[in-house]
């Protein structure tokens, strides 16, 4: 009976704790609801995954109410994948919430923060479960606007400034998707994507079709930091919470690739985005670029979480690129990718926020000799560090190895230089924080510092641990991101 | 007749823009935050003339009246006015705390304050 509406309770259980959270009094209380909600979340959406791999894809009339009528939601592998990837990071990145919260948050604000963060969660959770386009702009706006409040509770003024950049650019990408979706509300007459995606091959020529994947195109690109439509990113990940910046980084991202993919293959189809839209060379273009740029950028900051930020815009420049090759290893490569970066780059912001924790800042000068010091903590960033760079044996050389059999396969040599000299940028910057680590000594000022508590490390470790496991047995994530591409290849299914 | 035809289309465009210029080019935070709204307004305006049916009346059923427009947009657009409402909100906490910290709401002056881009 329960297992019949998993698809809903995934959605509704979160979406309910959130309130509840803000009226309970203690901080502590509310971590505690908090996070066994989100575990709760992440075994629903792994028994959805299990069942969505083994029976195929699972529809839901929210409410009774059937499809073109009520808003239908519809697990399909993709979604059960995104849905894993969030509630897991997010299951993980909570434990970690109790001591980085209650160090930077006076307690009043804490159980409002931990309402915040379950709102986020289930819209993110939303979008990837949703079958109806106006839904998933519905979802979008709850996940974006708590992301900007979990940015604004920042530690100091500048987060205030970076929550409000973060307002203006990501509300402009969503009222793009918004009219977007009005337009081919507009010429279809239907908001649910299976209709949408069975009536729009017809009309692949009008003027108000093609407009509307424009729309979607960019206000997706706002969404997931694509170059050039990035410059939100660095701040708002800069000056977050700690901890918001690790669950940020492995889920928001995340989310708006699945909004791009969502559209470009399941609504819009492969041969209108690659086919009539020259979807495939801008994707490969503007991944290249962010790769390049980002990679650069990275290797200038200081600031470790800004450092991270832009190694973000180039980590997703890696996921574009895989999707715009447009074959089934490119493919396979962006969903992997996805899986494997929200792993390592929650483990890496989680390190920080260890860090931060301890000695209270996140430059390359406060972090020397950290290595002996905090030797659990500074090990899982090298480990997740190494898997950026796309060291073998770690999760970075699988997707880096698939995107690079794509790009043989397409003939494109432009793309293989790219990444090989991209993972070169990123071997640098990773290089920089293991020397100031483990190879300068430790500051004169530097009082006693000890290990970070368990409950920030247990987190980080597991992340850590995942990057070297699927690394080396890549039998589940590549068996799953090529079943969902196959999925997606073959249209709506 | 064409263009004058497209004329809530043209209004709905041109209220798009000016929001969008507003975005970009004042820095005053809570101009920013106008010329959004205006953007998002516009947005909601295009929606409401995609259901508009020439002739047609509010979808209530009556005697005498067969032809109607289609509600679902009204609908629609209710939603994301409340979502646009939202992010008002949340846009207007973060200026009054911008305020308090900063003493400003000038892009450039909280940029200078800080001494980072």
């Amino acid at each position: 009976m329960i297992a019949a509406h998993l698809p809903a309770l995934q959605i509704v259980i979160p979406l309910i704790s959130a309130p509840l959270c803000a009226i309970i009094p203690s901080g502590r209380i509310a971590w505690l609801l908090a996070t066994l909600v989100s575990w709760i979340a992440l075994a629903m959406a792994a028994a959805l995954l299990a069942e969505v791999t083994a029976n195929g894809p699972l529809d839901y009339a929210m409410g009774g109410w059937a499809a073109p009528w009520g808003i239908a939601y519809h697990v399909d592998r993709l979604g059960a994948l995104v849905l894993v990837i969030v509630a897991g990071i997010g299951a993980l990145v909570c434990l970690a919430f109790y001591h980085s919260i209650a160090r930077e948050m006076t307690a009043d604000r804490q159980p409002l923060f931990y309402t915040a963060y379950l709102l986020a969660l289930s819209g993110m959770l939303g979008i990837a479960i949703t079958g109806d386009a106006f839904n998933l702009y519905v979802f979008l706006e709850i996940a974006s606007l708590a992301s900007y409040t979990l940015v604004a509770l920042g530690p100091d003024r500048r987060a205030l400034a970076a929550a409000f950049q973060y307002l203006i650019l990501g509300t402009i990408g969503a009222t793009f998707i918004l009219i977007g979706i009005g337009l081919l509300y507009m010429m279809t007459g239907t908001l649910n994507m299976a209709d949408l995606a069975a009536r729009l091959p017809e009309l692949m020529d009008s003027r108000p079709v093609r407009a509307a994947f424009a729309f979607i195109v960019v206000g997706a690109g706002l969404k997931l930091a694509l170059f050039p439509l990035h410059w939100w990113l660095p701040n708002a990940y800069t000056h977050a919470p700690s901890v918001v910046s690790a669950f940020l980084a492995g889920t928001a991202t995340k989310v708006g690739v699945l909004i791009l993919l969502r559209f470009v293959f399941t609504v819009f189809g492969v041969v209108f985005a690659f086919g009539v839209m020259p979807l495939g060379e801008i994707l490969t273009g503007l991944g290249m670029i962010a790769i390049l740029f980002g990679s650069l950028a990275a290797i200038f900051q200081d600031n470790l979480k800004r450092m991270l930020a832009f190694s973000s815009i180039a980590q997703i420049g890696y996921i574009v690129l895989g999707v715009g090759l447009n074959n089934l290893n490119g493919l396979i490569a962006g969903l992997v990718h996805l899986f494997n970066h929200a792993a390592m780059k929650t483990a890496l912001f989680l390190a920080l926020a260890a860090v931060f924790y301890r000695i209270g800042a996140v430059d390359l000068a406060s972090i020397r000799g950290l290595g002996r010091r905090m030797p659990y903590t500074m090990a899982g960033f090298v480990i997740a560090g190494a898997s950026l760079v796309g060291v073998p044996l770690t999760v970075g050389f699988v997707s880096k190895w698939y995107l690079l059999l794509a790009a043989i396969e397409a003939g494109r040599w432009s793309v293989v230089v790219v990444v090989v000299f991209g993972s070169l940028l990123a071997l640098i910057y990773t290089l920089r924080v293991i020397e100031a680590a483990y190879f300068q000594p430790s500051p004169d000022d530097a009082g006693e510092i000890r290990e970070a508590p368990l409950a920030m490390l247990a987190p980080l470790m597991a992340l850590a641990a995942a990057c070297l496991y699927f690394g080396i047995d890549t039998g589940l994530t590549v068996g799953v991101a090529k079943v969902a591409a196959l999925g997606l290849l073959g249209g709506y299914q | 007749m064409e263009i004058l035809g497209h004329y809530n289309y043209w209004v709905a465009i041109a209220l798009m823009m000016l929001g969008l210029y507003l975005v970009i080019a004042r820095g005053n935070l809570i101009k920013k935050l106008v010329g959004l709204n205006i953007f998002q307004t516009a947005v909601f305006l295009l929606y409401i003339t995609v259901s508009k049916v020439a002739g047609g009346t509010a979808a209530i059923l009556k005697e005498g009246y067969t032809l109607y427009s289609n509600p679902l947009p009204s609908v629609l657009i209710l939603t994301a006015i409340v979502v646009a409402v939202s992010t008002t909100a949340v846009a207007l906490a973060i200026i009054v705390r911008i305020k308090h910290a900063y003493g400003t709401i000038e892009d450039d002056d909280i940029m200078a304050r800080d001494g980072d881009p």
